[in-house]
């Protein structure tokens, strides 16, 4: 993940200010991740040249830097946040485009719970991303579903924002992209 | 007050000559039928009972002491003499001690033993328990085994005191099933792991390819029960300790997890998602048929057999937050037994029926508690950071669990029923989700 936003951050510098559709960096705290900054798509042809390190079109660096791949939830709750909404709204959009793209939705869970219940809870967050994206016009049959309970956490710290990050449905792409 | 009335049931114990295929016990004199003998408690405080171990003589002889020792006391209940403060020593297995010297450096039983090989290569261990200060032998048994079951030896030695002297049956003879952790927690490598009790002989029996989640034992057969986590999958398997065969059980659109046997060994209940809703199910083993004992939309999981196999208590939050509830085994009358403020979870009832262990969540501290099977009586044994998986003892009397801190990796611990005995298992490795064994044999 860092080395993928590492990245984005040179194309950025490289390709000068108003060019490229970068995402802030994954730091989703309660307040939760800012969807892409408004710019040009992939692919729009506005006379600024990209360094041919910019994300392909379809691609999976170009869902996880340009459309978001991870939304997060509050403690103990499987309900879609506000601020998950335009995430998976953009992750409905970019799989309706992109339409030979399978996804494994993985529901994650703080370590702030029993390793049973917080596994059901996962299971509980993954199948509230994929019930999400169905609503949007994904065909079901492209979704598979898991939960990793805790066991994955990505931020190994002990403390609020680390367990905040750890709640989270991530959504992974298995087959099909570019 | 007796060192026995610290348990809740007092059974007197009669010993039997049992022919048993690994380790083989009979009495070498009629055991004096007195009653268990007094330890002390004042004020909630255990005075352990002073127990002198001398080294047994022949083969194995100081091993089998050293193992009999250190199971007795890590019971929190026995204080075992230094050998060095012996002041008879070398005693003949056979003759009756000079009861003066040892009340003098405060031994109140005294254990000495003898090992011969015999004719056939057998081990043969043969041991006494002395009561000093009522000046008569309390058991006198012999073992034999092959002589590489030297320490299954040892631990149905401790057992035999355990029982004699606290009126418990014992505990010692068994094995610990458990999670082997290591890597960092953003890629936690999970491997099955089995030991002794005491800690000895660790092996592991995955390889990581998978992390293992909340094993168990049946208390039928050589077999365990344990969830693995792939990348895309989680199933729940069944590994036969002797033979090393590990089936998968099932095959569910979903993850499955939380697999529990039933007391005859013959069902397993576990738990299966499907789209966000997760049911308790039941796999007959022998047929492989399943059947659904729970449909509500809540997270109903980490379902636990009463030993009579008729009810199954576990965790739900269909009333709105975590809690335990308990049911006939076909799945009908549901009611909820817990009844204190908090989250309850991992609910493992006793196998001795009189209580339910569980894992509770409040004010940001993590414990393990029991309460009754009807949800009164509730007590927290243990409170810390956090701290999760309780799994009982085959006698019902001790709580194995792991316990981890920021910072710290999970450790095991033990705590006994009566909260008094508190300590980190004789594991010394990362380690979560410990399952105890029935007595071996």
């Amino acid at each position: 993940m860092k080395k993928l936003l590492t990245a984005a951050a040179a194309v950025l510098l490289i390709a000068g200010v108003a060019g490229c559709t970068t995402k802030p960096k994954d730091d989703g705290g309660p307040g939760g991740p800012g969807g892409p900054i408004a710019g040009p798509g992939p692919g729009a042809d506005d006379g600024i040249d990209r360094d041919t390190t910019a994300p392909i079109p379809g691609s999976e660096q170009d869902f996880i830097i340009n459309v978001g791949d991870r939304v997060y939830f509050d403690f103990d709750e499987y309900a879609i946040r506000g601020d998950a909404r335009p995430i998976l709204d953009a992750q409905a959009a970019w799989l309706n485009r992109y339409r030979s793209v399978r996804v494994r939705i993985e529901g994650n869970a703080d370590e702030r719970g029993t390793r049973e219940y917080n596994f059901a809870l996962g299971g509980r967050r993954a199948a509230a991303v994929r019930d999400y994206l169905v609503s949007r016009g994904v065909d079901p049959s492209r979704i598979e579903t898991i939960s990793y309970g805790k066991e994955r956490p990505i931020d190994p710290g002990s403390n609020e924002e680390a367990w905040a990050r750890n709640r989270n449905a991530h959504t992974a792409i298995t087959a099909g992209a570019r | 007050m007796r060192l026995i009335a610290l348990f809740a049931a007092m059974t007197s114990l009669v010993l039997s000559s049992v022919a048993v295929p690994t380790v083989a016990q009979t009495p070498a004199t009629p055991p004096a039928a007195d009653a268990p003998i007094e330890g002390e408690v004042t004020e909630g405080v255990i005075r352990p009972y002073p127990i002198a171990i001398a080294p047994f003589s022949g083969p194995h002889g100081a091993d089998i002491a050293k193992v009999v020792a250190a199971d007795l006391e890590r019971s929190g209940y026995f204080q075992v003499i230094d050998p060095n403060a012996f002041i008879q020593r070398n005693l003949d297995v056979s003759v009756t001690p000079a009861f003066d010297a040892w009340r003098q450096i405060n031994a109140q039983g005294l254990v000495i033993g003898a090992d011969v090989l015999d004719a056939d290569g057998r081990l043969r261990s043969n041991f006494r328990l002395w009561d000093i200060y009522g000046q008569q032998q309390l058991l006198g048994i012999q073992f034999t085994a092959t002589p590489e079951n030297w320490r299954r030896i040892a631990h149905k030695i401790a057992d035999a005191i355990y029982e004699k002297l606290t009126g418990e049956k014992g505990y010692f003879d068994t094995r610990i099933v458990f999670v082997a952790e290591s890597g960092p927690k953003t890629k936690r490598v999970k491997r099955l792991g089995l030991m002794d009790q005491d800690g000895a002989n660790p092996q592991y029996l995955t390889d990581g390819s998978c992390q293992v989640m909340t094993p168990r034992f049946s208390s039928t057969s050589q077999e365990v029960t344990y969830m693995c986590l792939g990348d895309n999958y989680a199933r729940i398997y069944l590994l036969n300790l002797d033979t090393r065969r590990q089936e998968r059980l099932g095959e569910f659109n979903g993850v499955v997890f939380a697999p529990r046997f039933s007391p005859d060994g013959t069902k397993v209940v576990f738990s299966v998602e499907r789209a966000g809703n997760v049911d308790l199910m039941m796999m007959n083993l022998r047929t492989r048929s399943t059947s659904r004992l729970t449909s509500d939309p809540s997270i109903d999981t980490s379902g636990s057999f009463s030993p009579d196999g008729r009810l199954i208590v576990f965790n739900s939050d269909r009333g709105g937050s975590p809690q335990l509830y308990v049911m006939n085994a076909d799945g009908s009358g549901v009611r909820r037994i817990s009844q204190g403020g908090g989250r309850y979870h991992t609910p493992v009832w006793s196998p001795r029926g009189d209580w339910i262990a569980f894992t509770k969540q409040a004010g940001g501290r993590f414990s393990i508690g029991v309460m009754r099977p009807d949800g009164s009586g509730e007590r927290l044994l243990t409170s810390s950071y956090f701290e999760e998986g309780p799994s009982w003892a085959p006698n019902g009397r001790y709580i194995m669990f792991h316990r981890e801190a920021p910072g710290v990796n999970p450790r095991l611990w033990y705590v006994d029923l009566s909260g008094r005995v508190e300590r980190q298992a004789p594991y010394s490795g990362s380690a979560s989700d410990p399952a105890w064994s029935p007595l071996l044999d």
